[in-house]
């Protein structure tokens, strides 16, 4: 047997450039290269134009949160073994329609059930970070803007 | 379409956590039953109708049970987004002549694989679990859980409320020898001490883990007025993939809680001669408690955010405002992928339920809001 091991994103031809991002340490989102129009997550047409062509355009990484859970068991063991642990789901200050699941995390290595989850509220302020993984991946995490005047936790 | 096919025949197994037969044995069962409910030999079936996720193949149903040339066969994915779609394209099949009698079947045992999509998952996600799963949003319970924490943020709603809906189900099993949790009552106290799964929910948010199958049998209203059974009229139904969905994860559109039941029910009342005021009872699909709060606003028995209240006060329950989930439904009868509910939906209009709404009429049943969804609203033939 292996070690429990956490799920990662498998990257293919339409979500590729938004991991190689996160590998550099930006959180990008694909727009519309005819109309503008930002898309999550991303696919090869755009739903207002139906344009094929698309860019990806680093975002301020600046966001708040939309909702959060708490999960507990029964989880896959790797998850089980750091529950409870948080989930989030942030919506992009650049852009409100734009929003990402993620953790909210007291540092970028902290692990996932570092955060005391009753400290967590619906519409605080959060900045992006990165927790690289194996095979050159990196997941965005959050963690509280405190210059924005979040008070609770670290 | 409207009331031009009918549901004469339903039939199902035993439920229990575990059945030692496998699904396909199970699916017949309850086929058989179906079409001996409805007095229809197996040779007269021409048409088959099915979920994406049934493990057994339309050509096994059909030799097993000795069923005559099959004409016209269908499925619907999405899960628990299918049944009442599953229903509706039988009843299309039959209404505009492709078939003359159709079978659709629910099978499901909880330790399958292709019952329990979230359990295969390996290392590496791909395709829309990538969005979501690398953070451990792993189950349906934590995606649904996200939804939820946002409608009580939004509009008040309290566990309070969501113990309605758990309560009410559990009341209606209580009366249900068929329900398995009909021996097992549950107070607000029991609800509130239980276990977290995914905060906001806790387990008896959650539906339960059954084994089990559910069948019907449909036909058109010339062939029903030849049989003994009491039809019960399709009488209007809905698909809906709304603009912008994303199955259960669907945190990505503009107002990501104006689910799929919104548009369902938009189509269904707009093919009816009745609206939500007119509905006597309710199967709503309940994978989870806060679905039908959202399905009852959806479905117009109440405005947005006002399903909370509406809950109160025994409001789910028989002779409150909506009396709903009336064997118990998938949180304590079974979880069938919601086609107990329709069969329970067959038995009000025929006044044969174990918590029967006195001269219930129009009988409606919805598939699972938060995936590609559907709606069915019955007519009975009297009252």
């Amino acid at each position: 047997m292996t070690e429990p091991a956490f799920l990662l994103p498998q990257p293919d031809e339409d979500s590729a450039p938004f991991w190689d991002g996160c590998a550099r340490g930006e959180l990008v989102v694909q727009s519309c290269a005819s109309c503008g129009r930002r898309r999550m997550p991303p696919r090869p047409m755009c739903p207002r134009c139906q344009s094929l062509d698309a860019t990806w355009a680093p975002t301020s990484g600046r966001g708040r949160i939309w909702s959060f859970v708490v999960a507990h068991p029964p989880l896959l063991p790797a998850y089980a073994a750091v529950a409870p642990y948080n989930v989030v789901v942030v919506e992009l200050e650049d852009d409100l329609s734009i929003r990402f699941v993620g953790n909210l995390l007291t540092a970028p290595d902290a692990p996932l059930g570092g955060l005391d989850p009753s400290t967590i509220e619906i519409g605080q302020p959060v900045e992006v970070c990165f927790r690289p993984q194996v095979d050159g991946l990196a997941l965005p995490g959050w963690r509280r803007r405190p210059e924005d005047g979040a008070s609770a936790g670290r | 379409m409207k009331d031009r096919a009918a549901i004469v025949g339903i039939g199902d197994t035993e439920f229990a956590k575990h059945l030692d037969q496998p699904e396909k044995v199970l699916a017949l069962r309850a086929i058989a039953a179906a079409l001996d409910d409805a007095g229809i030999e197996p040779s007269e079936v021409d048409g088959l109708a099915s979920y994406t996720m049934e493990a057994t193949e339309e050509i096994e149903i059909a030799r097993n049970l000795g069923l005559g040339h099959i004409g016209w066969f269908a499925q619907v994915g999405y899960g628990g987004g299918a049944g009442c779609g599953v229903v509706g394209q039988a009843a299309m099949a039959v209404a505009s002549g492709q078939c003359r009698v159709a079978v659709a079947w629910r099978s499901r045992k909880r330790g399958s694989a292709t019952s329990r999509p979230w359990a295969g998952v390996s290392n590496r996600v791909g395709g829309n679990q990538q969005w979501s799963r690398p953070w451990g949003l792993l189950r349906p319970v934590d995606e649904i859980a996200m939804l939820t924490r946002r409608y009580m943020h939004e509009f008040g709603a309290t566990r309070d409320h969501l113990a309605n809906v758990a309560l009410a189900a559990r009341r209606h099993a209580n009366a249900n020898p068929a329900a398995m949790m009909h021996a097992k009552a549950m107070t607000r106290a029991d609800y509130m001490a239980a276990r977290w799964i995914s905060e906001p929910l806790c387990l008896f948010d959650n539906c339960l883990e059954s084994d089990g199958a559910a069948a019907v049998v449909v036909t058109s209203v010339e062939r029903a007025a030849d049989l003994d059974i009491e039809p019960a009229f399709v009488h209007s139904w809905a698909q809906s993939i709304p603009e912008q969905h994303q199955t259960m994860t669907n945190f990505f559109g503009d107002d990501p809680l104006d689910g799929p039941a919104w548009a369902c029910a938009r189509a269904l009342w707009g093919r009816a001669d009745v609206g939500p005021g007119d509905v006597d009872v309710a199967q709503l699909y309940d994978a989870f408690s806060p679905l039908i709060l959202l399905s009852l606003e959806g479905y117009g028995f109440c405005d947005r955010g006002e399903a909370g209240p509406f809950s109160d006060d025994g409001g789910l329950e028989v002779g409150g405002r909506l009396p709903t989930n009336t064997s118990g439904g998938g949180m304590s009868e079974a979880y069938l992928h919601g086609f107990n509910l329709v069969t329970e939906a067959v038995r009000q209009v025929r006044g044969t339920s174990t918590n029967q709404v006195d001269g219930a009429r129009w009988s409606l049943v919805t598939s699972g809001e938060g995936v590609p969804t559907s709606a069915l609203l019955l007519r009975g033939a009297t009252a």
